[in-house]
């Protein structure tokens, strides 16, 4: 028997509905969420193992890319912990990437951006933490792209986020962003969240120690998934 | 307030119009991982309890079914335990995800029916399948779940269902059987029939 989770603060997260990303406002639902304590049914979570990845997985400077063949742009190592609101590492945590290549393109048959593709460079990529919680990524820097929304905005360069922990209640999806970025605070998506202090939580620091000398930066990027309650008075039956 | 020294979880980001590039990149069109997408196949050998089909759509509050989205569930196998468990079922992963009909948007997972799952003080709940749904549009992904129309009885003592307030909204909770062992579990993010959704 293990407790549940400690409930999310939805006022740290973007609300459903923010009209300046158009698309949230016919897809934001309008009432209540229902709250009630989690069961095993969100406790639980499918689990993960290292054998599944392949050797060039977390390596989208050549997972996609002819043999002999890089993907063009900066060479980036990302790089950071996956934890929880405990500050315990998370092993074991699936976590998905996938980004624009260094145009700004995606390799996407609805992508409509002039940019050119790059045929070396696919966008994906998927690295399990290991016991600490640590991850690591090799990739080319994205660039920023514009997008219909409204009559001349842009994203700002970001690496998109799917992370698995151990339950099903800490499934998250986000995005990072790059450290002295303008287009930053110019973009209604990254307006969604609600406060300055939770967009920093987003954007990674460029990390001179780490990187690479005469190969590629290293930015940081740590990760914070829910947390599970620690005290053992908990309001349930023994096995329960 | 004193600092207790807990971090704040990352807060949240739409998946955006490309979550299939991310999560099935196979389905995108690009040959990776091996060729098969994560989710793709729950039952894995000869599996326990009854097979069954769900699929759905999501729909928006104008009534325009999504094609970018991506739904994942989560559930017991037949006996009501969870892959993970020492006894859990070896041939059923428990996960599914799924990006949709290229052409309808609409989700479909060939899985088992679920076996009953106790409740923290001991209730049983009734068989049901936890929903996860992203897309571009909403910045925090939605949790909801699927129980089953031809489950009256565990349905009517189900922990949850049983304490829904307004009960004109618990058939949005109810996938719906349309055929032999097939279930259709329509989302709907907005307006009329609006789909419970869960903070859990």
């Amino acid at each position: 028997m293990t407790p549940g989770f400690i409930a999310r603060d939805r006022d740290w997260h973007p609300p459903a509905l923010h009209t300046p990303y158009k698309t949230s406002v016919p897809r934001s639902p309008r009432l209540a969420p229902l709250s009630f304590g989690t069961s095993r049914s969100e406790e639980t979570g499918p689990v993960f193992g290292h054998d599944m990845l392949g050797p060039l997985d977390n390596d989208m400077i050549l997972n996609f890319a002819a043999p002999g063949e890089m993907a063009i742009g900066p060479r980036i190592v990302v790089q950071g912990r996956v934890m929880d609101e405990t500050g315990r590492g998370v092993a074991g945590a699936l976590v998905e990437v996938w980004q624009a290549n260094a145009g700004g393109r995606y390799r996407h048959k609805k992508e409509g951006y002039l940019a050119p593709l790059d045929p070396n460079f696919g966008g994906c990529g998927r690295v399990i933490s290991g016991p600490d919680g640590h991850y690591e990524f090799r990739t080319v820097q994205p660039g920023p792209y514009p997008w219909p929304n409204g009559p001349n905005d842009w994203r700002p360069a970001h690496i998109h986020f799917s992370v698995f922990g151990h339950s099903f209640a800490q499934r998250l999806i986000t995005q990072m962003y790059f450290e002295g970025d303008p287009m930053i605070w110019n973009c209604p998506i990254v307006g969604s969240i609600p406060s300055r202090d939770a967009v920093e939580r987003l954007i990674a620091t460029l990390d001179m120690a780490q990187t690479i000398p005469m190969d590629a930066r290293a930015y940081r990027f740590d990760i914070v998934l829910r947390g599970r309650r620690q005290t053992h008075f908990e309001n349930r039956k023994e096995g329960g | 307030m004193a600092d207790l020294g807990y971090r704040k979880e990352s807060p949240s980001q739409t998946a955006g119009p490309y979550v299939h590039i991310g999560c099935t990149p196979n389905f995108s069109g690009m040959a990776m991982y091996g060729g098969t997408d994560l989710g793709s196949t729950m039952i894995t050998g000869p599996v326990q309890g009854t097979q069954i089909t769900l699929t759905g759509s999501v729909i928006d509050g104008t009534g325009t079914v999504l094609r970018d989205a991506m739904v994942e569930i989560w559930q017991a196998d037949a006996v009501g335990r969870f892959a993970g468990h020492a006894d859990a079922d070896p041939h059923f992963t428990g996960w599914g995800r799924s990006p949709g009909d290229m052409d309808t948007g609409a989700f479909r997972f060939d899985t088992v029916k679920p076996g009953r799952v106790a409740w923290p003080d001991g209730r049983l709940q009734a068989p049901h399948i936890t929903v996860w749904i992203v897309a571009r549009g909403i910045n925090l992904g939605l949790h909801t779940r699927a129980y089953f129309e031809d489950e009256e009885a565990a349905n009517a003592t189900d922990p949850i269902l049983s304490r829904i307030e307004h009960r004109g909204r618990v058939p949005t909770l109810i996938a719906q059987k349309t055929a032999p062992a097939t279930y259709r579990f329509d989302i709907r993010l907005q307006g009329d029939g609006e789909t419970i959704f869960f903070d859990i």
